[in-house]
């Protein structure tokens, strides 16, 4: 059985995803899935879902929802001011909802992605082992309004939850950006490559689920390398100087010098940047082969 | 000099295999031999191989625990002295109208080059492109084996849309848009097939070391193969290359 959660309001960006396509890269099909899995991880153990279950990732500005019948959620990630019918509601928690209750994201206190979990994830198409949305591809590729989403209601027998979770949400507000040198990185004279690190970048109004950008350029001449692969968390250096870093909805493969690439955590924490804040780069290094 | 392949992780979720700095059929042999032996092993985690010109990227789902012994494991898989050709790909036949409709650019390439037209269709079909690999977009396949006199400029000014199925020349490549896109190169023909098809499965029939060559049709053929795509009449003729 299908219970429904209408839209009333979409708010600016809202997506469903979950870890993402993988086995299809061979196809030029982007990965896709959550700019931020921590936060999708913390939704689904609090729900006590199973670990790929999707959830719907919301942007700066968050939604206003109304739920037809009895469920649970969780919201994590960045905090929106969530509220149910006008009663703020915290993070990292499973949530009762009823029939009938509204669901209102408000003013963006920290971080710039808010996940919402539910019970079992949300019932929706998958394409190539993945419910992500990603336009182009998917039938949606993101929330309007007047749209349902699906979800199971939740029976009254409850389910495991860990109540005893600890998380840590400090990377949300963190500056420092984990990277490794990527595979063009030695290209770089290493004044540029000591400046790389010196440096504060600013994050670029453009920037979305296919790549962010910085604002400060980094003048340089690296020359084109032979189409080669690249993959999210890649960071390709342009001969005009920008730097991409590339998300989850990137392309497969690409022509410019790859200087850096984002850890994981280093996505994490950049998919809670907001366009305008100041990061910097923090150099790991790789263990000697 | 480097030697060969070189061994590198790429962040903390994948390894990076490049070979040779070079497009050439004899790396590809090897990038495509050594992909298939990384792709039989039995990973205890969920891995993806996938390659470029001359490049393997293994990726993994989640973050390697432990990328010192994954190198380690790779590059065992690696060490193997006598690279066979690759022995086993599909020839496809992808049928392309190059009537002046679709082949918008056909008359500039015409003068640019001063060739006949029917000059520019015969080398065009005639060689048996290989692909090296599938990126940039679902579909998009990167052949190479473009005759030099097609050799051309891509447009100083891109087109804001070119159409789905256009098949195209730009510098020393040629290539069909698997979907409409904004673009630069010069345009020959159209074919009707689909490269990609996201409800298909697989989603797309080619793969890194199949080849591919491209039939002139007729705009009523192209019109029939059109409809028998609609209808889900049409199989994309191909055979199988065993040695």
């Amino acid at each position: 059985m299908k219970a429904e959660i209408e839209v009333l309001q979409p708010g600016l960006f809202s997506s469903i995803q979950d870890l993402g396509r993988f086995g299809f890269q061979k196809y030029g099909v982007p990965q896709s899935g959550v700019m931020d899995r921590y936060a999708m991880r913390i939704c689904n153990m609090v729900l006590g879902n199973y670990e790929n279950a999707s959830v719907l990732e919301i942007t700066m500005q968050g939604p206003h929802f109304k739920f037809y019948k009895t469920t649970s959620i969780a919201i994590s990630g960045a905090d929106f001011s969530a509220k149910i019918n006008g009663k703020t509601i915290p993070l990292n928690e499973r949530i009762k909802v009823s029939a009938g209750d509204e669901l209102k994201f408000g003013s963006p206190a920290s971080g710039f992605r808010a996940y919402l979990g539910i019970h079992d994830g949300f019932i929706s198409e998958e394409l190539m082992d993945s419910k992500s949305w990603y336009e182009g591809l998917t039938e949606y590729s993101k929330l309007k309004k007047g749209m349902t989403l699906y979800y199971s209601p939740e029976k009254s027998k409850e389910r495991d939850t860990f109540s005893s979770l600890k998380i840590d949400s400090d990377y949300i507000r963190s500056k420092k950006i984990e990277v490794f040198p990527g595979p063009e990185f030695d290209k770089l004279p290493e004044e540029l490559q000591k400046t790389l690190f010196d440096s504060d970048f600013t994050i670029e109004e453009t920037s979305n689920r296919m790549a962010v950008q910085f604002r400060e350029d980094f003048e340089n001449d690296l020359e084109a390398i032979i189409t080669g692969p690249v993959m999210p968390g890649t960071v390709q250096l342009t001969p005009s100087g920008k730097m991409i870093l590339l998300m989850r909805d990137c392309q497969t493969t690409g022509g410019y010098p790859r200087i850096l690439q984002l850890s994981e955590y280093g996505i994490q924490v950049l998919a809670q940047k907001i366009p305008g804040e100041k990061v910097y780069l923090d150099k790991k290094e790789y263990p000697d082969f | 000099m480097a030697d060969y392949p070189q061994i590198l992780p790429l962040g903390d979720r994948s390894i990076l295999i490049n070979f040779k700095k070079e497009i050439s059929l004899e790396t590809l042999d090897k990038v495509l031999f050594f992909k298939k032996r990384i792709e039989n092993f039995k990973f205890k985690e969920k891995v993806e191989v996938t390659n470029t010109y001359n490049s393997l990227l293994v990726s993994y789902m989640f973050t390697i625990e432990d990328v010192y012994s994954e190198v380690l494991r790779l590059k065992s898989l690696l060490s193997e002295a006598n690279i066979p050709k690759i022995s086993n790909y599909k020839i496809f036949q992808i049928p392309v109208c190059y009537d002046r409709k679709f082949g918008l650019d056909l008359e500039y390439i015409s003068k640019e080059k001063d060739l006949e037209i029917d000059e520019i269709i015969q080398w065009h079909t005639a060689p048996l492109y290989q692909v090296y690999f599938i990126g940039f977009l679902p579909g998009f396949l990167y052949l190479g084996g473009l005759d030099e006199r097609l050799y051309i400029s891509r447009k100083k000014t891109p087109r804001r849309a070119v159409e789905k199925g256009a098949v195209g020349i730009g510098e020393k490549q040629t290539g069909i848009y698997p979907k409409s896109s904004p673009g630069g190169w010069q345009i020959l023909g159209k074919t009707p097939v689909d490269l990609f098809d996201k409800n298909r499965k697989p989603p797309c029939p080619f793969s890194a070391g199949d080849k591919i060559k491209f039939n002139a049709v007729s705009k009523t053929e192209f019109l029939e193969i059109e409809k028998e795509i609609t209808d889900g009449n049409y199989t994309l003729k191909f055979e199988n290359h065993e040695s």
